[in-house]
């Protein structure tokens, strides 16, 4: 859709500004490992949005990855070294 | 500024602990329920298939568990949870539950037709990323975008971590 409309729309709602839909999109960009070190003045909010889309997309990846990994370790391994290892890690 | 960054990294460090113990309590729930082993199934399964649902079985636990963690008072925790759940009663097959779902289904794509209205379009791809995105306001989207970010960037890292201490 043309970006004038969706102002024109963003302009008619009174209670959400562009400031702070600016902001919020600066926030997330923080979170980007891609580009976070980057001005922000340099990368358009279209831009950051994308990249987001990315992110979740390429850990939503991670997470099948990982827990396919997981599914074959735990095949392997015993319950007692399981138990080590949870303790290890709570502590 | 400084102390609001502390006090974020600390809640975060409390997420990843909590999403730790939480996800491997069910792991070896799992484990010890001997669900996990190959070749104890009920012989109709190859390994291949059971291992496929071995890894989806997981991955439920590993995003059930990050939803619990953070509980109801994100919208996209709710969200996750909710369509879990829904999974859950597909796979049993509670054929009064679904229908009850559906109906919800219906009332929740009413509303995404009023929202995506007023918002640009641009952030119609993370709705569909986001869990529960598709009824939010623009602004709060953003910010539940932020965290669930945030989260499952943790969520990886454990498992991450969990999957190289069991294969030393």
């Amino acid at each position: 859709m043309s970006s004038r409309r969706s102002r024109s729309r963003q302009s008619s709602s009174s209670r959400i500004s562009d400031d702070q839909i600016l902001d919020l999109v600066t926030k997330l960009q923080q979170l980007l490992p891609e580009i976070r070190n980057r001005r922000s003045d340099k990368v358009s909010a279209a831009k950051i949005l994308q990249e987001t889309c990315n992110y979740i997309k390429s850990l939503h990846r991670e997470v099948d990855g990982l827990s396919e990994r997981l599914s074959e370790l735990l095949e392997t391994t015993d319950t007692a070294q399981a138990a080590i290892i949870r303790n290890l890690l709570t502590q | 500024m400084t102390t609001k960054h502390v006090i974020a990294t600390t809640h975060t460090r409390s997420i990843k602990n909590r999403f730790a113990r939480r996800f491997l309590r069910s792991l070896l729930k799992m484990k010890r329920s001997n669900r996990l082993g190959i070749g104890t199934g009920t012989g109709f399964q190859s390994n291949e298939e059971i291992r496929k649902r071995n890894t989806q079985r997981i991955k439920t636990s590993a995003y059930r568990s990050m939803a619990r963690v953070v509980g109801p008072r994100k919208i996209w925790s709710r969200a996750l949870l909710f369509k879990l759940r829904n999974q859950a009663r597909i796979q049993v097959g509670l054929r009064k539950r679904c229908l009850v779902s559906r109906k919800k289904k219906v009332l929740r794509k009413e509303t995404k037709v009023q929202v995506i209205s007023k918002g640009p379009n641009r952030a119609d791809n993370l709705r569909k990323l986001v869990p529960g995105g598709d009824s939010m306001d623009i602004c709060s989207l953003l910010e539940e975008t932020a965290h669930y970010i945030k989260c499952l960037a943790t969520q990886v890292k454990v498992m991450q971590s969990i999957a190289d201490l069991y294969s030393t």
